[in-house]
């Protein structure tokens, strides 16, 4: 079902309702189905509860927290380099753009600024895991929708970026490489080069999608006008990234705030959609992997020489007081509340995760849609479950 | 043409193994073909990867290996389930496939049972299955069973209109419902008087054909029919709480099907058994026959499988909508075209 506002949708569920009066005899009990935690389509353990009238959803509503790990708690009593390596767990596809936040927030916090070069090869590895976590949407919105096939290569070309992500930060899924006043080490000989390569790869990936996903009758058919978010709704709710963009909302950290990385010195677009459908969020995200890539051969090109560390004390004290950063990472807007004392751990770690605040839309969304698209809507938004709970 | 007549003579008991045998090889081989050559290999090297390479050579043995697998598994029966019915689903599923062969032939000899109206036969038999998915889906006292049943019930019921449409395009071209019938028309047939490869009904009926396969996806459940099994949102419809042997049987019984209704098509549409060129009545064919209908029903099954692993699924909307405004009425303007043709020609 197609709602433009929410008062249409309010108002087509009170017809409902009384139609349902009228048909007494006619009215059936209903069922409601439990969609997780152990379910195929949930990308590890959330869990939907829905109501439903025949197919069609009359009430959803997600539960969260089965996948719960305390990160805030545990920041609290490791020191700040050793939060890097709870925090490349939350959104485990795109790992390193985890990072990129808190250390921001913690340099902020102690005045320091990483060297030229070190901002430049963090947004270069920045956009790489943005790569390594979209590329994989990308193909599994097709296992979602009962294509088996994209996936595949969804995972033969994701392997290549995150080889060069493990050539540099010797870690395939949890670099753990972003230091506070820079990085751990410096590029290794060649990877320039290889990385270039490896975009090719990618854009070519993308040119399959296009053809093979995207541009499928049976594809346009399950997403066109599928999960319609007014931009209105979707900002209300507090969506962000590439769900927000695909509802004509232009919105993007990296271009709209100096977000401490070097995409001010990049020439690159931000892509929006028009339509607000599932269809719009798979294009979006489509064209910002493409982005992406030119962004970081612009990087492999531009990287200016200099060291890769500012210098900073080998014990990391943090001065007292308190700093926000949010960045633009693969799933939305990702933000690190810091609070600190003056010691050697943070007081107080709060993580703003886009997934969260993503996912939250779903009792207004699928209200109203049939069970097959609960799962296509589900699959449009993507979340990590990390990413939601933490 | 009789049925099953051999030169030596057979004592009852011996003839009635005999065709137990060939029925379950009938059954059987095509199935196993399939499930190597299509499941494990032609998708795998679609989706750049290998496919299973350890059990044997090039994984030739993995089907012996994944039936061994089954058959080890514990047999799992849900506490609330309608015992009896939930026993009885697969066996029902596999009635279907097994009276299914009875029909095709295999040679101008070689048909279990010749009977007049043998494509209706068929036609009806397939049916069966949806009762014992029903059945299955119903028993397993699970809601994403039911849901599944259920969708795969009302699909199957649509799909059998246009899969029985598309046929009578050729039963309005041979003349008649037999099947050796049919394939003899098609043997002896002429193209505007040359006879040199006989006349296949795709040439003729190429729509019917496109019809048929179209049908045949949906009635098999596979994608983009695959509703009832959507492993997406239904985890895998009703075959979700089967297990070891009873799953392995739906498992065969979705690939057997698979392999008859390619021959059914090829049969209808290719020629079955007969290869152009040589006398149809030579009783070469008793020989050859099984082998040519065997390389028909790979052909088929190529497109079938192409298909599957190509196509995302439609919604169960979509698929009605596509049964009845599309597939029905082109069904019937091809059966009308065809019987307009038969009284020109």
């Amino acid at each position: 079902m197609t709602a433009a506002t929410d008062a249409q949708q309010r108002a087509y569920i009170a017809g409902q309702a009384a139609d349902a009066r009228v048909n007494v005899e006619l009215e059936t009990e209903g069922m409601t189905l439990n969609i997780g935690p152990q379910h195929p389509a949930t990308h590890g353990t959330l869990r939907i509860i829905v109501r439903l009238d025949g197919e069609r959803v009359v009430a959803a509503e997600p539960v969260m927290g089965y996948m719960h790990r305390g990160y805030e708690k545990l920041a609290e009593v490791r020191t700040y380099p050793q939060v890097t390596t709870l925090i490349n767990r939350i959104d485990w596809l795109g790992s390193f753009a985890n990072e990129v936040p808190f250390i921001l927030a913690a340099e902020r916090l102690m005045e320091v600024e990483a060297p030229p070069r070190a901002k430049w090869i963090r947004t270069a590895l920045f956009e790489l895991s943005r790569i390594a976590n979209v590329v994989l949407f990308l193909g599994d919105m097709g296992v979602q929708l009962g294509a088996v096939t994209p996936v595949f290569f969804a995972f033969r070309d994701r392997e290549f970026v995150l080889n060069q992500i493990e050539a540099v930060t010797g870690g395939r899924f949890h670099p753990n490489f972003d230091r506070i006043g820079g990085l751990k080490d410096d590029l290794p000989k060649g990877w320039i080069e290889e990385t270039k390569g490896v975009l090719d790869r990618i854009r070519t990936f993308c040119d399959e999608m296009e053809v093979l996903v995207a541009g499928n009758e049976i594809f346009e058919a399950r997403t066109r006008n599928i999960g319609v978010i007014p931009a209105d709704v979707g900002l209300a709710y507090g969506m962000s990234g590439a769900n927000i963009r695909a509802s004509g909302v232009d919105w993007d950290l990296r271009r709209d705030s100096d977000m401490g990385l070097a995409h001010g010195d990049l020439d690159w677009k931000v892509w929006t959609h028009p339509d607000g459908d599932s269809f719009a969020r798979y294009w979006v995200r489509l064209q910002e992997v493409r982005e992406s890539c030119t962004m970081v051969e612009q990087c492999l090109d531009g990287i200016p020489s200099g060291p890769v560390m500012a210098k900073v004390p080998r014990i990391i004290k943090v001065p007292a007081g308190e700093a926000y950063v949010e960045t633009e990472n693969p799933l939305g807007i990702m933000g690190y509340y810091i609070v600190s004392k003056g010691e050697l751990v943070p007081y107080r770690v709060k993580i703003r995760s886009a997934s969260f605040n993503n996912v939250s839309i779903t009792p207004w969304l699928l209200e109203g849609v049939y069970v097959p698209d609960v799962i296509s809507i589900l699959a449009s938004l993507y979340f990590i479950l990390g990413d939601i709970d933490r | 043409m009789n049925t099953l007549t051999l030169a030596v003579e057979l004592a009852y008991w011996q003839q009635t193994t005999l065709r137990a045998v060939i029925g379950l090889v009938a059954v059987l081989l095509p199935a196993g073909t399939l499930v190597y050559l299509f499941l494990f290999k032609m998708m795998s090297f679609m989706q750049s990867r290998l496919g299973p390479m350890e059990a044997g050579p090039y994984g030739s043995l993995q089907l012996l290996a994944e039936v061994g697998k089954f058959l080890q598994k514990e047999d799992i029966v849900p506490a609330k389930a309608d015992r009896v019915v939930f026993k009885a689903a697969p066996f029902v599923v596999l009635v279907s496939t097994f009276l299914l062969v009875l029909v095709i032939p295999g040679g101008p000899d070689l048909v279990f049972i010749d009977v007049d109206t043998g494509i209706f036969l068929a036609l009806a038999v397939s049916s069966i299955s949806v009762i014992g998915i029903l059945m299955a889906g119903w028993a397993s006292a699970s809601k994403y069973s039911l849901l599944g049943a259920l969708r795969a019930t009302g699909q199957l019921i649509a799909y059998e209109l246009p899969l029985v449409l598309a046929v009578m395009g050729v039963v309005i071209q041979a003349g008649t419902l037999n099947m050796q019938g049919i394939v003899m028309a098609q043997a002896q047939g002429e193209i505007f008087g040359f006879g040199g490869i006989g006349s296949p009904f795709i040439l003729t009926q190429f729509l019917g054909f496109a019809i048929f396969l179209i049908a045949v996806q949906a009635e098999l459940t596979q994608p983009p029919f695959d509703m009832p099994v959507a492993e997406s949102e239904l985890v895998t419809g009703y075959l979700t709480e089967y297990s070891g042997m009873r799953f392995l049987m739906f498992f065969i019984g979705e690939f057997a099907t698979a392999g008859i209704f390619a021959a059914l098509a090829s049969t209808l549409f290719l020629g079955g058994w007969y290869i152009p060129g040589l006398d149809p009545t030579d009783n070469l064919f008793n020989v050859i026959g099984p082998m040519v209908l065997m390389g028909k029903i790979i052909l088929v099954s190529f497109l079938i499988f192409w298909f599957r692993f190509t196509y995302p699924r439609f919604r169960e909307d979509q698929l009605q909508t596509l049964a009845w405004k599309v597939l029905i009425p082109l069904s019937l303007i091809n059966i009308v075209v065809t019987g307009v043709l038969k009284v020109v020609f």
